[in-house]
């Protein structure tokens, strides 16, 4: 989901400006204020008219543009490569690029909760760097420290070691090497071109092809018949080989000579009543003839008007008779047997469970991954394709860890539906909650300064900021209100819609704030390229601020779904740990978000810290996908939907 | 229509006239050759019997790639066609043949008012009225039969 038009957000006059400074350390611990749902929800000025949420799925995730159209791509494949030269121009399979994520820390179980400071000017570009610089006397130190983290972690990896792992070139040993450093929400997975892909299916056509001693031609029709299900095929074949035949279009022979174009006297075509002498005429083995005239428009109407490829029949009344590439390539013009080709790939790849096209537009690669839709209540097969796009193997929407397929679909449409109700509160203007000066909100970082009164506080929950490091203060839980009667139904429904409205509007604004990160960087990056140009710092001086933005757009996606996740989670025992890994997240988050808006002259002497906090956040990131996933994988989260209720 | 008039409908045209088909004829208009009148008889012994149906067709550009559109005009009470007249019909739409023709269209059209099948309905309350009391139903495609599509003297 996106918000469109930025410039919306940004009001002219505001008195505010948002994280002029972070409190001393000392200032926390000392207001205590329990916030109140309904103070948010009574804001009165924002009017529904002037809010608009747009869903906008692709939006969220970093998507890129990969150098070739899949068009142009399929192109190339289908009229370069002939269908057995398996191995000419082989690429070696792709395998997803992981190392980021591949070690396992055990050490992030007792990470405490506020950022550490850690001694290191080196560019991270991996854990491994923190790994090393992590003391052992960290372990533990903090009390604001989430338990969950702590129980969940050692067991199963406590004989990881921190060394850096070597590049497998061999997926096999891969996974077998990874098997128990993997991390619990990453699936395995790989990413195929359309090459890989075609030979694929001339590989099981050879195979099949000599099994059953049918031509390749006709193995292949009967493959795209049974959906690319070998065992089924050969069962059924052997049961019945003439009713298999018949059914998938190759039925009984009229005629024994391959199809050719001919010229045969008297003839007069059944579709255009012609019937002069030099009349261009074709038959497949069914015997049913038309001139190529005829059948040229026919294929045409079939694979360019409706998509046809695996299933167009001869144009004889009632024939089951399947048009094979040999009697297409004969017929048409390169233009549609490239086409048929491609549509012929389409239809394998969807025939096929384990196998999906890579959603990011104008890409052509394959994702395959063993997830299967009955593991989608236990499991977010997030894969990651070449072009760099992350999406969901299961729903192929763009990444949604930590939330199941299930309620994402849920709450994509209760959105939808309540979208009116929610747009208000979602505003981008709001009230100093104590002197109710307007303030505008042009950042990512929620923690706002009160430019008039110096009040600072939380744009998600108009809060006191002081208390949000603490350990009793929760931005992220909604409070369930005691005391309302149950039989008042108006409170219960008002209580219903608060509930929701918490949850939506964190979410929401999680969303809003990952771009005004971005646009906060393209900014600073600009300004950074002239300073650079101006006093000759290298590029890499620079770096970490991309890194930063990196962390916190994926970060921020990461809350987003969390509020999701918590809106159908039924409270139980482990609802508090999860709680206090999305609270520590999001303060990670807005640590960073801060940082981000300082001025461009004081952000080279903040080089250090920030990428500090870059590496803490990712950190918090992975504990916060690596528990969910485990508890998710267990069955021990309740949900109070049914997971397994289609939408 | 500025383009000529392709062979096939100028024979099948012809082949209607010279051998119709029994109970059932079609007229193609003086001004448009592609739009024919379409006369089908009720098949004897179906509660259609004794009826004379009115329909129109016509010929797409892309004919005999594309099927023809043909409707009843005549109010019928039958579970595969519905109130605007429309027909349910397999050939009409994904087992169309471009070696099909008018001729064994109407003559599907015919065969399918000896055959009503109310478990592909197009008309969901007469497919309906169909299942659950047949002999109700057919007492009503009578009495529509007689109400409606008695031949003009
Ligand atoms: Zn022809
Ligand atoms: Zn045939
Ligand atoms: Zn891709
Ligand atoms: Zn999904
Ligand atoms: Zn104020
Ligand atoms: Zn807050």
């Amino acid at each position: 989901m996106a918000l469109t038009d930025p410039g919306r957000y940004i009001t002219s006059g505001g008195q505010l400006s948002n994280c002029l400074a972070r409190p001393p350390r000392s200032h926390f611990l000392s207001l205590i204020h329990r916030h109140t749902f309904s103070r948010c929800t009574t804001q009165p000025e924002f009017n529904r008219a002037t809010g608009c949420f747009v869903i906008d799925e692709a939006a969220a995730s970093t998507s890129t543009t990969p150098p070739l159209t899949r068009k142009r791509k399929l192109d190339t494949t289908t009229t370069s490569a002939p269908p057995t030269s398996a191995t000419a121009g082989a690429e070696p399979v792709r395998k997803a690029s992981k190392t980021k994520q591949k070690q396992v820390e055990q050490v992030e179980a007792a990470l405490p909760a506020t950022p550490q400071t850690l001694v290191s000017d080196k560019p991270m570009d991996s854990d491994d760097e923190v790994n090393s610089v992590i003391s052992s006397d960290e372990f533990g130190g903090d009390a604001d420290s989430s338990v969950g983290d702590v129980e969940d972690f050692g067991a199963d990896d406590s004989d990881v070691d921190f060394d850096d792992l070597p590049e497998h070139d061999n997926f096999e040993t891969q996974e077998k090497d990874l098997k128990p450093r993997k991390k619990a929400f990453e699936v395995d997975h790989k990413v195929y071109s359309p090459e890989d892909i075609q030979r694929q299916q001339d590989d099981q056509v050879a195979e099949v092809s000599t099994l059953l001693e049918q031509p390749h031609e006709d193995t292949a029709i009967l493959l795209r018949y049974a959906r690319w299900n070998k065992e089924k095929l050969i069962e059924q074949y052997m049961d019945g080989q003439e009713e298999v035949l018949d059914k998938a279009g190759l039925g009984q022979d009229v005629q024994k000579s391959p199809p050719r174009i001919e010229t045969i006297d008297g003839f007069m075509c059944d579709i255009c009543c012609e019937d002069g002498p030099g009349l261009q005429s074709l038959a497949m083995k069914c015997g049913h003839r038309f001139c190529v005239d005829c059948y040229r428009q026919y294929l045409d109407q079939k694979i360019r008007g409706e998509g046809e490829a695996a299933r167009i029949k001869c144009p004889g009344d009632g024939c089951n008779r399947v048009v094979d590439a040999k009697s297409l390539d004969l017929l048409v013009r390169t233009d549609l047997t490239d086409r048929y080709h491609q549509l012929l790939m389409r239809t394998y790849v969807d025939d096929k469970e384990n196998l999906k096209w890579c959603p990011s537009p104008n890409c052509v690669y394959a994702i395959e991954c063993g997830v299967k839709k009955r593991d989608l209540t236990r499991i977010v097969p997030t894969v990651q394709c070449d072009c760099k796009h992350s999406f969901c193997f299961g729903c192929t929407l763009a990444d949604h860890q930590p939330c199941p397929c299930a309620l994402v679909k849920l709450w994509l449409k209760k959105c939808a539906d309540d979208s009116e109700t929610a747009n208000w509160i979602s505003a981008n203007t709001k009230e100093c909650p104590k002197c109710h000066s307007t303030i505008e909100k042009n950042g990512g970082c929620n923690h706002m300064t009160c430019r008039k009164c110096r009040n600072e506080f939380c744009w998600m929950c108009m809060g006191v900021w002081s208390e949000h490091g603490t350990s009793w203060y929760n931005c992220n839980r909604f409070e369930e209100r005691s005391g309302i009667d149950a039989r008042d139904t108006q409170a219960r429904s008002r209580q219903s819609l608060e509930r929701y409205l918490h949850y939506y509007n964190r979410y929401a604004n999680h969303e809003q704030s990952a771009r005004l990160d971005k646009d906060i960087f393209h900014k600073t990056e600009k300004k950074m390229t002239l300073l650079q140009s101006a006093s000759n710092m290298s590029w890499i001086e620079v770096q970490f601020l991309e890194e930063a933005s990196q962390a916190l757009q994926r970060c921020r996606q990461i809350l987003k779904w969390t509020y999701a996740f918590a809106y159908y989670l039924a409270r139980n025992n482990e609802t508090e740990i999860f709680e206090d890994n999305q609270k520590n997240l999001e303060l990670a988050v807005e640590d960073l978000s801060e940082m981000f808006e300082k001025p461009t002259d004081q952000l080279s002497g903040l080089k250090v810290e920030m990428m500090d906090k870059t590496t803490f956040c990712n950190r918090r990131r992975i504990i916060v996908l690596d528990d969910t996933a485990k508890r998710l994988k267990d069955g021990v989260w309740e949900f109070n939907v049914d997971l397994n209720k289609p939408v | 229509m500025t383009a000529p008039l392709p062979k096939r409908i100028i024979k099948e045209t012809e082949r209607l006239q010279t051998e119709p088909v029994p109970g059932i004829s079609a007229q193609p208009h003086d001004d448009n050759a592609r739009y024919f009148d379409v006369m089908v008889q009720g098949p004897d012994g179906s509660c259609y019997e004794g009826g004379v149906f009115s329909l129109e067709l016509f010929l797409p550009d892309d004919y005999p790639m594309t099927p023809p559109r043909i409707r009843f005009l005549t109010r019928i009470y039958h579970p595969n066609i519905d109130r605007l007249g429309r027909i349910c019909l397999d050939v009409l739409k994904n087992n169309w043949s471009p070696a099909l023709q008018i001729r064994t269209i109407l003559l599907s059209i015919q065969a399918l008012l000896g055959a009503p099948n109310p478990e592909d309905p197009l008309n969901e309350a007469v497919a309906k009225q169909w299942k659950e009391n047949q002999g109700e139903a057919i007492k009503t495609a009578r009495e529509w039969t007689k109400l409606y599509a008695q031949p003009k003297q």
